[in-house]
């Protein structure tokens, strides 16, 4: 379905735009990014599911199990850290 | 649903998944938007989650829900009690385990000899490999900021170690791809020694640069995500995995640039758990007592104050004091600010997330480059806990280990206060010059305990 340079033009233009989402960030939220950015690649959770709905042997079913837990630890993890951390950035003018 | 139409909700929700990642992303790079990316994110995550079931030719589905429920109970558990202390650590591990889940995906195609072409099975092969490197080398990582590894691993040949099981690494890769496939020893091989490489690799780094490394495996973790998705035909993974990569490579250089360093000075050479060639012969003067009644009465009187907080003001849980202070200075009419260095507290961004925990507003805290040139007004200065950050030495030591690192220039101010455990070096075991100003004073003692003293003096002027 995707292949080719189409593959490639995504690879190219998801490159530049996570660069650019990035390049204004002020420092004091580099820690809740890398966090942040940290719990996306947690997407890698419907990958593992993928592999583990289509593994036949027992050895590929107890890898693709420990993929599994493994990526939705960091999907969850990655959020609630993240989500604790900018819980707690407030203004001093009160507002969000 | 019919095949067809689960195929195209499948690639709708993943669609909307990814806009909901970059647009989350772009929102967290704002304060005031902040919390609401990582909830725009996590919808995203949700949709795209609970779609994947519907795909085709899929089951194990018990056994599935089962392992979502391990993984995400207990990353929950740890994640909601975690203290914000130790923030970088968890981060490095919910990382490992999303390095670990990309090499997983990757060994169960591989054995399962599902991978054809040239172009898929060196994407998988690599992406593999990167997760491996990223899962094995974040764990070591957390161990060390965690305190369960207490030294670094380094002996003569290190780099050379390193560089021959890098190449035996390519070596079993690279056969795998020219044969088309591989017998499922020669993927064990292969996942061994890129496991260990990320091991090797991250021993001899020493605590100070773990950071720079943590952001390093988060960007890799990315990329090995999106070549798993290349290898699974899921744009979702591809995008989120290209972004995060990118978007982690350019933030590692950041935080690398902070600290002056380079990413390969970090990667290959020794500096960063102690300063081996430590200052020989400390700065000339001496270090100059003050009392607490005393400091109270140079604070409260000033016009303006600006704190330098360091990790040392963080391990003694002084935040919370230090804000009840400065909101005392506040109420008689003192202007204050925080000057936050990129490094303070264990990576960019940790000191703003911990003055964040004690209430302090975002707009207080200004960072290097906005606030150096207000110490010259500065009546007061106030340093607590921290320490190479504000030493004089970078600018003008050549020979000193932080030579030429951007330092806050709290020597600038017409007073110095230096809230400080005992006489000592810092983190990096390099003598602070700014100690022995004759306008700097030190109120030794714990943090926490000073900062109390100090509301209570402060309040009684």
């Amino acid at each position: 379905m995707i292949d080719g340079f189409i593959a490639l033009y995504i690879f190219m233009l998801a490159a530049f735009t996570g660069y650019e989402v990035i390049a204004r960030v002020p420092v004091i939220l580099h820690t809740p990014l890398m966090s942040g950015s940290n719990f996306v690649h947690g997407i890698v959770l419907v990958g593992a599911m993928v592999a583990m709905g289509r593994a036949d042997t027992t050895l590929e079913l107890t890898i693709a199990f420990i993929g599994v837990v493994l990526a939705a630890g960091n999907a969850v993890g990655g959020y609630a850290v993240t989500e604790r951390m900018l819980e707690m950035f407030k203004s001093s003018k009160g507002k969000r | 649903m019919g095949t067809v139409g689960a195929a195209t909700a499948i690639q709708a929700s993943y669609f909307i998944a990814a806009a909901l990642f970059i647009l989350g992303l772009k929102r967290m790079s704002s304060p005031v938007t902040a919390r609401s990316g990582i909830v725009w994110a996590g919808v995203g995550m949700v949709v795209a989650t609970l779609i994947t079931f519907l795909t085709p030719g899929m089951g194990n589905f018990a056994l599935m829900t089962v392992a979502i429920a391990i993984g995400g109970i207990a990353a929950w558990v740890t994640g909601r009690r975690v203290a914000m202390t130790d923030m970088p650590q968890m981060i490095a591990l919910y990382n490992g385990m999303g390095g670990g889940a990309a090499g997983a995906i990757a060994a169960v195609e591989l054995f399962s000899g599902d991978v054809h072409g040239v172009a898929v099975l060196t994407l998988g092969v690599l992406g593999g490999v990167i997760g491996a490197v990223s899962f094995s080398g974040s764990l070591i990582a957390f161990g060390k900021l965690q305190g369960l590894i207490k030294r670094s691993f380094r002996f003569r040949g290190q780099n050379f170690v390193n560089l021959g099981i890098l190449a035996a690494t390519a070596i079993a890769g690279a056969t795998m791809v020219v044969q088309g496939g591989a017998m499922p020893g020669h993927v064990t091989l292969l996942f061994v020694l890129a496991l260990l490489l990320g091991i090797t690799m991250t021993l001899p780094i020493g605590g100070a640069d773990m950071p720079v490394v943590i952001s390093l495996y988060n960007a890799l973790t990315g990329l090995a995500v999106a070549f798993e998705g290349f290898v699974l035909n899921n744009a979702a993974m591809i995008i989120a995995g290209t972004v995060v990569g990118s978007a982690g490579t350019l933030l590692t250089q950041l935080m690398a640039r902070a600290m002056n360093r380079s990413l390969g000075n970090v990667l290959f050479s020794g500096f960063g758990e102690t300063a081996d060639g430590a200052a020989a012969g400390g700065p000339a003067g001496t270090m100059k007592a003050i009392e607490t009644a005393d400091a109270a009465v140079m604070l409260g009187f000033s016009e303006k104050v600006i704190v330098v907080p360091g990790y040392g003001m963080a391990v003694a849980q002084a935040q919370h004091k230090v804000w009840e202070l400065c909101q005392a200075l506040i109420a008689r009419g003192v202007t204050v600010k925080f000057a936050i260095h990129p490094v303070a507290g264990r990576m960019p961004g940790h000191m703003n997330v911990l003055l964040a925990e004690a209430g302090v507003p975002y707009d207080l805290i200004y960072d290097e480059g906005e606030i150096n040139a207000e110490f010259e007004t500065a009546d007061v200065a106030l340093i607590i806990g921290a320490n190479d950050v504000v030493n004089p030495v970078a600018r003008t030591d050549k020979s000193s280990p932080i030579y030429g690192m951007p330092i806050l220039n709290a020597d600038k101010a017409k007073n110095v206060i230096v809230v400080k455990r005992g006489q000592g070096a810092g983190f990096s075991g390099i003598e602070n010059a700014l100690f022995y100003l004759d306008h700097t004073r030190m109120l030794y003692g714990d943090g926490q305990a000073k900062a109390a003293e100090l509301v209570q003096a402060v309040k009684a002027l």
